[in-house]
Formats: structure tokens, C-alpha cells, sequence
């Protein structure tokens, strides 16, 4: 398949079929540049703090970039771009999101700021449900239950929290979380039971349980069962005084520095210690890490707890860390959206980060740019973040390859 | 004992396994009586919710016309899951694909006036071809990007259920003198006739004709996977995507076609709830029902017999849940968690088999869906 690469050649068919396309986004990008983005006149105010703004002129910004966005495409589709793709791909994509929002807000202003301080915080229920996801999957165990999972512990961590205080009740998320994947640990590796039928019923069930719930118990004791005061940001000091990032990173809940802190622990853990190495060893190829002496089915269960925890605190940002209630069915589907940044980001922590990011911005995006009259109808703002994953992993990310254990039940011999 | 004897055996004590569960759920909810200490009260709630539940579902020619109702949309939809999976794909997005054929058929329904007889196959086939497009878009960005299905069906699902909302309230959709999102009614040569229409003046007999559609499409599915090449080559690629194309199929092409017909199914569960059941669309047209699907052809094994049995009782207990909650205090969302326990129950006969202490072998099913892969 593969011929002898030179530098900054393109290799296999695979790629440069891949690369083409990419040089045809650029040219679509342009073309809405030069055809929508030109359209609304005035200038776009970027709030960057409470005081402070930069301006952008809409019509002018999507002029030049449609040209520069040529100027790429024609670069990549006759010799290719060799080394310089990817942070090319990077820079354009930032400019045209940028021009995008020039044009919806001209003549008008926005905290660019709080948009994206929004987004970070947004993205944490996919982040940890994802890390979820990675976890189990990774060590060969389908996890199609992660919405089930952050559902539950959200209504569970609502009550213990209403009841006690906000650490007890992210215990109890936390350990809610632990519950239902330990009983997808025990279908799936004790009784062999389809993986993907467990992790739905569990899903079935904890939707059904926590709409049961809230409708019988939480609805008639409103005020002493699901009422709490949500966590409040912690300013890290000096890294908060950053401009523009400081606000962004480091003046969230904590939550926000958990979810990092998860992805950076799991990144590492996977690929730079013993326990990763054999976690990705039952999650590819169980029959030799059983061989060489790894308890196979010990370790699975071991890890599912650990996604199942790390999921619970994810369910348990809903009411701790954003809203202060549990509503039937708060997640709404958010444990999908975590699913499909696994597969996004190719069962690696950071690649999972990237897609619960692009999701959660491009919802940020629309509460805040949702107000503003730019002729287009509200819905097709709102299915925005959909659009956008589609044509990431069609257009960029193509075929992701999964753990390969992934789905089978292992046996002692 | 026979084989079939058996599995019913077991798919009885699941069943009976899942109301132990579920009954315990509903006494240790009831809080206020428990707090009295009362359990009798507690326990007479019990009674007086299953019954209902039982009356609700097949208690009368209502029942049972609501159980018919409720079951057909599910068999459809369950039957696009179903047949997905038959072919290796996981198919979650049976909502968006109802949604499409659900407006494709209504569009039909009220855009010509044609004789019923003409009229009403049309708009149905409407339905399944707007279904079955929908549904090819995952299948050809698959085959040709190697996009994940999971992903992708997920995502069309937010576009469809977005698009439709939009759709509603254009000038060529929408009910006049309406501003919600609610659509013009259908003509009145497009509707599915009622199922118990011959009994004249019993309006509050919901079920049509769109279980026919149902049954049928049933049969198609099963006709489909035994006695044609197409459906032996789903198959083949579904259990070894990498032998298949060994062997010669281009299995990248059926990724589409298998999904085109998976689509097709949902899209006729999207037209008979429109042309049989409403007469006109609302943005809530699909409900739950795509995701309910999924619990069908997972407890159906995929099967055709296996996804018609898993619907019917899937609409037997989302009719008798309304009378379950009509008449007690449990809400409907009971049947939530008593259709997952009976999925994982009936999933788990090593567990069920340990529950009641059963000797001799359980046989465990084969797999659904091959991991993530390919």
C-alpha cells in the first residue's frame, strides 16, 4: 500500500485521497467566506474582558480570509502541504470560526470571552464520561452506557447533596457511577451477556429509575430533596491574571480542573505505566496478556469501576456543578455525545478532550450567538454542533480503529 | 424439554424476575406511607398498578387496540435496528430516520388528492424512501469515509429532529392559523384506515392499519435475510466484514444498501404514526421511539419473530403503563425500568438460570454487534 515517502510527500492512496479532500474543504470554506460571511455589514465587537474588546470588521475579515482560503486550497491540492497540514489545517479552521462569528455579530458585540469560558466549562460531562468510555473500552469492554451512567449519578449526587453538602453528594455520584458499571462488569465479564445489550438497559434503566424518581419522590419534596446551591469558580491566583486565557482556564469550578486533571492522569497512565501497558493489553489482545500472567477479568473489573467513578462526577456536574436541581432526564443525551468523542478521538484521553470541546463550543456558540438576527433560522444554528462533528470525522478523521478486544468476553483457559 | 419450550421458560421468569424487581421498586418509593409505617398501603398500591397495568394492556378491545397501537411504530423502527444490525451496523438513528419519512409522507398525504386506494401506498412508499435516503447518508459516509455509523447516526438525529422543528413552521408545512410547530393535516384519502373501523362508532380505537404495514415489512425483513442473495451477503458481511469481501461481495456497497433499508423500515414507522395514527406531524413525532427500537431488536435478538414478539410487548406494557398510572400514583416511567430489566434479564440466562435455581445448560446467545471495528 505504502510507497517510500520522501519528505512532505504524501504516501498512500488512503492519504492522498484524504488530502484532497481536505484541499476541496478548504475551497467549500472559501467559498461560504466569499458568499455568506461578506454578506452583513458593520464591525463585530469581541468582548476579552469586562472592559476590553477588539473589533473586527465582518465583511472586510471574510474578504481576506476567502482569498488566503484559495490560496490554501490551491497549495494543497496541487503539491500538498506536506509537514505544515495539520497546524495549517488548525490556523484556518480558527479564522474561518472567527470570521463566522464576525459575521454573526456585526454591527453588534458578545464576550467572546464568556463564550468560551462557557465552552470549557460545558465540555466537562462529555470529557469525564468519555474518560469513561476510554477506560473500559480500552481494557475490552463496550461502554454504551456512559448516558446512563451520568443520568443516574446527576439524580443521585441531586439528593445526597440536597440532603448533606456538596462533597457527599459528589461521593454518591461518584459511587453511583461505580454501581451500574459494576453491574455492567458483572453481565459482561461473570455472565458473558452482550455488551452492548447491558450498557443499554442500563441506559433503559437509569433513565426510567430517575424519571420514576423525580416524578414520585423528588417532585413532592421539591425543597428538601433537589435544591442545593451549585459549586462556585475557584480563581487560581496569578494564572487567573493571564489575559484572555487566565478567565478561560483558570477561573472555573472544580470540576473543570478535575476533568483536566483526568485527562492528563489517564493519558499518562495509559501510555507510561505498568497498569496501562496491561490495560491496553486486555483491551487488544487478552488472550497473551492472560498468558504472560495479567489477571485478565480482575483488571476489567478494576478499570470499569474506575470509568464508572469518573463518569459518576461527570453526571454529578449537572446539579453540583452548574444547575443546583436534577431535572428529568438533565443529560439529554450528553452520554452519546461522550460516546462519539471516544470514537472522535480515536480511545485516547486528549483526542476525547478535542471532540467534547468542538461540541461543547459549538453549543456555546449558539446560546450566545443565538440572540443575534442573522437571517438564518434559529434551528439550523442549533444543529450546528452536529453538522460540525459529522464533518470532522467524515472529512478528517475517517476510520478510527478500536480496541480489538472491544466486545468479547474473556475466558480462563 | 424442546428448545422452544425452553426459551420461553426463560423468557417467562425474566419477565417474572423483572416485576419482582420493578414491584420492589415501586414499595420502597412510596415514601410517604412507608415513613407511616404502613406497608399495607404500600402493598395495595402494588396490586392495584399491576393490575392496571395488566387491564391496560389486554383488559378490554381498548387494550388491546391501544397495545396494537403502541406496538407498531415500535415493530418498524425495531425492524430498522433489527436489520442494521443483521448487517453489522448499529443503527441509532431510527428517530431521524421516522422523522424523514414521517415528513416525506405527510407531504404526500396533504400535497395531492388522489383516491384512497392510490393515495395511501403512495404516500407510504413516500415515507420509505425518504427514510431509506436518510438512513443511506450514515451507510455512504461509512463506506466511503469510514465514518462511524455510531457517530454519525447520532448526529442525524439532531439535524432531522432540528430540521423538522424548522420545517413546521414554513409556509408549505405549516397549519394555518397555528405558530407552534404543528403541520396541516393530511387528506383524508391518505389515512390508514382504522384497524376496528367496521366497528362504526368506537372512535376510541386507535389501532390501524399501519400494523398491517407492519406485519408485512415483517415478513419482508424475514423473506429479505432467508430466501435472497442480498440478505445472505448482509449477513455474511455483518459477521466478517474481512471474509465477506474475500469472498467476493462489495461490501461497501451494502453498507449503504443495508442502511438505505434499515432507513426505509423507520421511515414507514415515521408515516403510518403520521398517516394512521395523528393526521398531521408535530415536532414530537418520533418521541422516544427510535431509542425504544433499539431495546426491541435487542430483546428480539434481531430476529424477525424475535423483534415482532419484543414489540408487542413492548406496546402491551406502554399501554397498560398509562392505565397503571391513571389509576395509582406510579408513573409511567416504571415501564422504562421494567423494559430494561426484562432486556437484561432475558439477555443474562446464566443469571436467570442462577436466580431460580435452574439445572442443566442455559445456552448464552451469540453476539450482536462486533465490537467497534470495521
Amino acid at each position: 500500500m505504502s510507497t517510500v515517502a520522501g519528505p512532505g510527500m504524501v504516501v498512500s492512496a488512503e492519504q492522498r485521497k484524504r488530502a484532497r479532500n481536505v484541499g476541496f474543504a478548504y475551497l467549500v470554506l472559501a467559498m461560504v467566506c466569499f458568499f455568506v460571511f461578506t454578506r452583513r455589514p458593520g464591525d463585530a465587537g469581541f468582548k476579552i474582558s469586562e472592559t476590553s474588546q477588539f473589533t473586527l470588521p465582518a465583511q472586510g475579515f471574510g474578504w481576506a480570509l476567502g482569498i488566503v482560503l484559495v490560496a490554501i486550497a490551491a497549495a494543497q491540492l496541487l503539491r500538498g502541504l506536506g509537514k505544515l497540514s495539520n497546524v495549517v489545517l488548525a490556523l484556518a479552521t480558527a479564522a474561518f470560526f472567527m470570521s463566522f462569528l464576525a459575521w454573526a455579530a456585526a454591527g453588534d458585540s458578545f464576550s467572546f470571552v464568556g463564550m468560551l469560558q462557557d465552552t470549557v466549562s460545558r465540555s466537562v460531562p462529555i470529557t469525564l464520561g468519555a474518560i469513561g468510555g476510554i477506560l473500559s473500552e480500552r481494557s475490552g469492554v463496550i461502554n454504551i452506557s456512559i448516558e446512563g451512567m451520568l443520568l443516574a449519578a446527576a439524580c443521585t449526587s441531586a439528593i445526597a447533596a440536597s440532603l448533606t453538602n456538596l462533597w457527599l453528594g459528589t461521593l454518591v455520584g461518584v459511587l453511583t457511577g461505580m454501581a451500574l458499571a459494576a453491574v455492567l462488569a458483572v453481565m459482561s465479564i461473570r455472565y458473558k451477556v452482550d455488551q452492548v445489550i447491558v450498557g443499554f438497559a442500563i441506559n433503559f434503566f437509569a433513565l426510567g429509575i430517575t424519571s420514576f424518581i423525580s416524578f414520585r419522590v423528588l417532585v413532592p419534596n421539591r425543597d428538601t430533596m433537589n435544591n442545593l446551591l451549585p459549586v462556585m469558580p475557584i480563581r487560581i491566583p496569578v494564572l487567573a491574571d493571564i489575559p484572555f486565557f487566565g478567565g478561560i482556564f483558570f477561573d472555573q469550578t472544580i470540576f473543570v480542573y478535575f476533568s483536566f486533571l483526568a485527562v492528563a492522569v489517564t493519558t499518562w497512565g495509559l501510555y507510561r505505566t505498568k497498569w496501562g501497558l496491561r490495560t491496553r493489553a486486555i483491551g487488544e489482545y487478552p488472550k497473551a496478556a492472560g498468558t504472560l500472567g495479567v489477571d485478565v477479568n480482575k483488571l476489567r473489573y478494576r478499570n470499569l469501576l474506575l470509568a464508572g467513578g469518573v463518569a459518576g462526577i461527570g453526571g454529578a456536574w449537572w446539579p453540583i456543578g452548574i444547575v443546583g436541581r436534577f431535572d428529568q432526564n438533565i443529560t439529554n443525551g450528553r452520554g452519546f455525545i461522550a460516546l462519539a468523542a471516544v470514537i472522535f478521538g480515536r480511545w485516547h484521553p486528549v483526542g476525547a478532550l478535542c471532540g467534547a470541546l468542538v461540541f461543547a463550543l459549538s453549543e456555546a456558540v449558539r446560546l450566545k450567538i443565538g440572540n443575534f438576527d442573522t437571517g438564518i433560522p434559529s434551528e439550523f444554528l442549533i444543529m450546528a454542533p452536529y453538522v460540525v462533528t459529522i464533518i470532522v470525522v467524515a472529512g478528517f478523521i475517517g476510520a478510527s480503529r478500536a480496541p480489538k478486544a472491544a466486545g468479547q468476553p474473556y475466558e480462563d483457559q | 424439554m424442546s428448545e422452544t419450550l425452553k426459551s420461553l421458560r426463560f423468557t417467562l421468569l425474566a419477565v417474572v424476575a423483572a416485576l419482582v424487581v420493578s414491584a420492589f421498586i415501586i414499595v420502597i418509593t412510596d415514601i410517604e406511607a412507608l415513613g407511616n409505617g404502613d406497608f399495607g398501603t404500600a402493598l395495595s398500591t402494588l396490586r392495584t398498578a399491576y393490575w392496571g397495568l395488566f387491564k391496560g394492556a389486554f383488559g378490554s378491545l381498548r387494550a388491546i387496540s391501544n397495545t396494537i397501537t403502541g406496538a407498531t411504530p415500535l415493530l418498524l423502527a425495531g425492524l430498522a435496528v433489527s436489520s442494521a444490525f443483521k448487517a453489522g451496523l448499529f443503527n441509532i438513528g431510527a428517530t431521524g430516520q421516522m422523522l424523514a419519512g414521517a415528513m416525506t409522507g405527510l407531504w404526500v398525504g396533504f400535497a395531492f388528492q388522489l383516491p384512497p386506494l392510490i393515495h395511501v401506498p403512495l404516500a407510504l412508499i413516500a415515507s420509505a424512501i425518504g427514510g431509506a435516503l436518510f438512513g443511506a447518508i450514515p451507510g455512504a459516509l461509512k463506506a466511503r469515509t469510514g465514518a462511524h455509523e455510531v457517530i454519525t447516526t447520532i448526529m442525524l438525529n439532531g439535524i432531522a429532529s432540528f430540521t423538522v422543528l424548522w420545517l413546521l413552521k414554513t409556509e408549505a408545512f405549516k397549519r394555518e392559523g397555528r405558530d407552534d410547530a404543528i403541520s396541516k393535516f393530511v387528506e383524508e384519502s391518505a389515512r390508514l384506515p382504522r384497524l376496528f373501523g367496521f366497528m362504526g362508532k368506537r372512535i376510541d380505537l386507535l389501532a390501524h392499519s399501519g400494523f398491517i404495514v407492519a406485519l408485512l415489512a415483517t415478513a419482508v425483513f424475514w423473506w429479505l435475510l432467508r430466501k435472497t442473495t442480498l440478505g445472505f451477503e448482509m449477513q455474511a458481511t455483518g459477521f466478517n466484514q474481512e471474509a465477506a469481501k474475500y469472498a467476493g461481495m462489495r461490501t461497501k456497497s451494502l453498507m449503504v444498501v443495508s442502511m438505505a433499508i434499515a432507513g426505509s423500515f423507520a421511515g414507514l414507522a415515521g408515516g403510518s404514526e403520521v398517516l394512521g395514527l395523528y393526521g398531521y406531524a408535530s415536532a414530537t413525532v418520533a418521541g422516544d421511539i427510535g431509542f425504544d427500537a433499539i431495546a426491541v431488536a435487542l430483546l428480539g435478538r434481531s430476529t424477525p419473530i424475535g423483534t415482532l414478539v419484543a414489540a408487542i410487548l413492548f406496546g402491551a406494557l406502554q399501554a397498560g403503563g398509562r392505565q397503571m398510572q391513571v389509576d395509582t400514583d406510579v408513573p409511567i416511567d416504571l415501564i422504562i425500568v421494567l423494559r430494561a430489566l426484562i432486556v437484561m434479564f432475558i439477555a443474562a440466562p446464566l443469571l436467570v438460570k442462577a436466580m431460580f435455581r435452574i439445572k442443566g445448560e442455559a445456552k448464552s446467545f451469540g453476539q450482536t454487534f462486533r465490537g467497534w471495528g470495521g
